[in-house]
């Protein structure tokens, strides 16, 4: 069997005394789009940051290929191979938006920078448009187009997307996740938030749903689209 | 109205205002990278005034050097380069380490740290007031008639030469290079920065190494000029700085300068047509009436970002 891309092994963290996540075990094997669907203040987002050491797992074991990266220094993990598009998209506002990409190519150097940001501004065409203007100028779409586009810059193995969709027009959530079967399609590994739990499902092999900090329930795609459970939860079924 | 005397206000001005510039770039930096007022950064300008004096003796008396721009130079780099170590410390003793809790903890520990440079200064240094030889003496360059003439110094000149070429360089660092773009994302979002690769520790280091760097510069050239400081000339400087720095918009880098140039423009025309006495009044009373009609600045950002 083949090492899973990314492994969750029972993994808790907390803010002060509030537990968010409950030894939850997750994993992303290569190639794998996966969601994690869950209600409001479930722990999705918690789980991502936890991932990238804030806050930090206090117990538990994160794996990536393998390596516990539970413990090493923040900064030191987007070069492992790990890029998120956080929730509220946390673009840099006072910088352009050429600026803002090449802040997501210091894990790995600006070698492919040209290369990458013209990937980019195919990707995203508005992108390019507004190359030059203020992050903060840009529409709520925009940058979570930028947020996405910043974290596609270090090539990563493993994409992390918390809601790329949330508060965006039904068209461009469409062609959003177009573009994420894309990116997935040559070849990353995308682990994706959603509280669009139908498109979601759709979109990935398999899913999570956690619910108040701990994992629920698991399965493919179509299983969870199935099941009576998350229809009445989550799909509004 | 006479307007020789208006132009040679206008020159002190410029002087003044191109060192508080300098000074309040470490408290508009620091200020915007970690969100806390730096109060021991004036006595930070302190320490860098006595090391130009250990400098200048080092090189003249004991090692009988007589080149002047060889001692000038070489002053500036020493006194920068100890400087820095002073601020990099100062943030590793007195600030890391309460990294992450309440606001008031830093604040406090940063006047804290305030208290122990001055004490330590005077302790290791004496309080009597201390003296540097004048190096540039030079006759001053005068223009007018024989009675009505606006004076300026050769060392006049030398401050406002070397403070923009200073912050000419900074701006150009945090501007367009990748240290710069790291310490702006720093600046935003701590965070996010983490997660993209930077080590914010280290840049909030280097924030407050370029601070002390830049209040280095600025306590070489007035040191210079004045000839004469003691272990007290941080706290009204420092806060002249920090006036400049609210000015212009705490945490914005241009701010600093801006709001530097008004101060001392404001401060000398005061001196010159108003009163001297009341010239530091004078310069609070403008921080007050900024603080309540633009608190935010003349270039600094308002409190609310679009999320
Ligand atoms: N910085 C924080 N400090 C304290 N508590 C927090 C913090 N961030 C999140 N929490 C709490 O942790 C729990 C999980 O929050 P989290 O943001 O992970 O939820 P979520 O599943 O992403 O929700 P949503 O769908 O609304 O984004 C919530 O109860 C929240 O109040
Ligand atoms: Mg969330």
């Amino acid at each position: 069997m083949t090492e899973p891309l990314l492994q969750l092994d029972k993994v808790s963290a907390s803010y002060g005394s509030i537990q968010a996540l409950k030894s939850v075990s997750i994993t992303v094997n290569q190639g794998e789009i996966v969601t994690l669907i869950g209600a409001n203040g479930a722990g999705k987002s918690t789980l991502l940051m936890t991932i990238f050491g804030q806050p930090r797992a206090s117990s538990g074991r994160i794996l990536l290929a393998g390596q516990d990266i539970s413990q090493i220094p923040i900064h030191q993990i987007s070069s492992l191979g790990l890029a998120q598009a956080p929730e509220g998209r946390r673009i840099f506002a006072r910088m352009t938006v050429e600026e803002n990409l090449l802040m997501g190519t210091i894990a790995i150097g600006d070698a492919y920078l040209k290369q990458d940001k013209d990937k980019v501004f195919a990707l995203f065409p508005r992108l390019k448009e507004r190359r030059k203007q203020s992050a903060g100028t840009l529409s709520g779409g925009e940058q979570q187009m930028l947020a996405i586009g910043r974290a596609l810059m270090s090539r990563p193995r493993l994409l992390l997307l918390d809601e790329p969709s949330l508060g965006l027009a039904p068209l461009i959530v469409k062609q959003i996740f177009a573009i994420l079967k894309e990116i997935a399609k040559e070849g990353a590994t995308i682990f994706l938030v959603e509280q669009n739990a139908h498109h979601a499902l759709n979109l990935a092999d398999r899913g999570y749903v956690l619910a108040n900090g701990e994992v629920r329930l698991s399965g493919t795609g179509q299983e969870l689209l199935a099941n009576k459970q998350v229809q009445h939860a989550y799909l509004g079924g | 109205m006479d307007w020789m005397i208006i132009l040679q206000q206008l020159v002190n001005g410029l002087t003044l205002g191109a060192i508080y510039g300098l000074i309040a770039v470490g408290y508009t930096m620091v200020y915007g990278i970690i969100g806390m007022i730096n109060f021991a950064h004036g006595d930070i300008y302190m320490v860098s005034a006595y090391l130009t004096a250990i400098c200048i003796a080092v090189f003249m008396s004991w090692w009988g050097w007589t080149f002047v721009p060889l001692i000038l130079v070489l002053t500036l780099i020493v006194v920068i380069l100890f400087t820095s170590l002073y601020g990099w410390v100062v943030e590793r003793v007195a600030y890391r380490p309460l990294r992450g809790s309440q606001r008031l903890a830093p604040l406090i520990s940063a006047i804290g740290m305030s208290l122990v440079l001055q004490n330590y200064v005077q302790i290791s240094q004496s309080a009597r007031t201390q003296g540097v030889p004048s190096l540039i003496s030079g006759h001053p360059l005068r223009i007018g008639s024989e009675q009505n003439f606006v004076q300026i110094t050769e060392m006049q000149i030398l401050i406002v030469i070397v403070a923009f070429l200073s912050m000419a360089v900074l701006s150009y660092i945090i501007q367009a290079t990748a240290l710069g773009r790291a310490c702006r994302a720093t600046q935003q979002d701590r965070v996010m920065a983490s997660i993209l690769g930077i080590n914010t520790d280290k840049i909030i280091s280097i924030v407050f190494i370029i601070g002390a760097a830049s209040a280095a510069v600025a306590g070489v050239l007035v040191t210079l000029n004045y000839g004469t400081f003691d272990f007290f000339i941080g706290f009204v400087t420092g806060i002249k700085a920090f006036t400049a720095a609210v000015l212009g918009g705490i945490g914005s880098l241009p701010g600093a300068m801006l709001g530097g140039l008004i101060l001392g423009l404001a401060e000398s025309l005061f001196s010159g047509f108003v009163n001297t006495d009341y010239k530091d009044v004078f310069a609070f009373a403008l921080l007050v009436l900024v603080l309540i009609f633009r608190p935010s600045g003349l270039l600094g950002k308002p409190e609310v970002e679009k999320v």
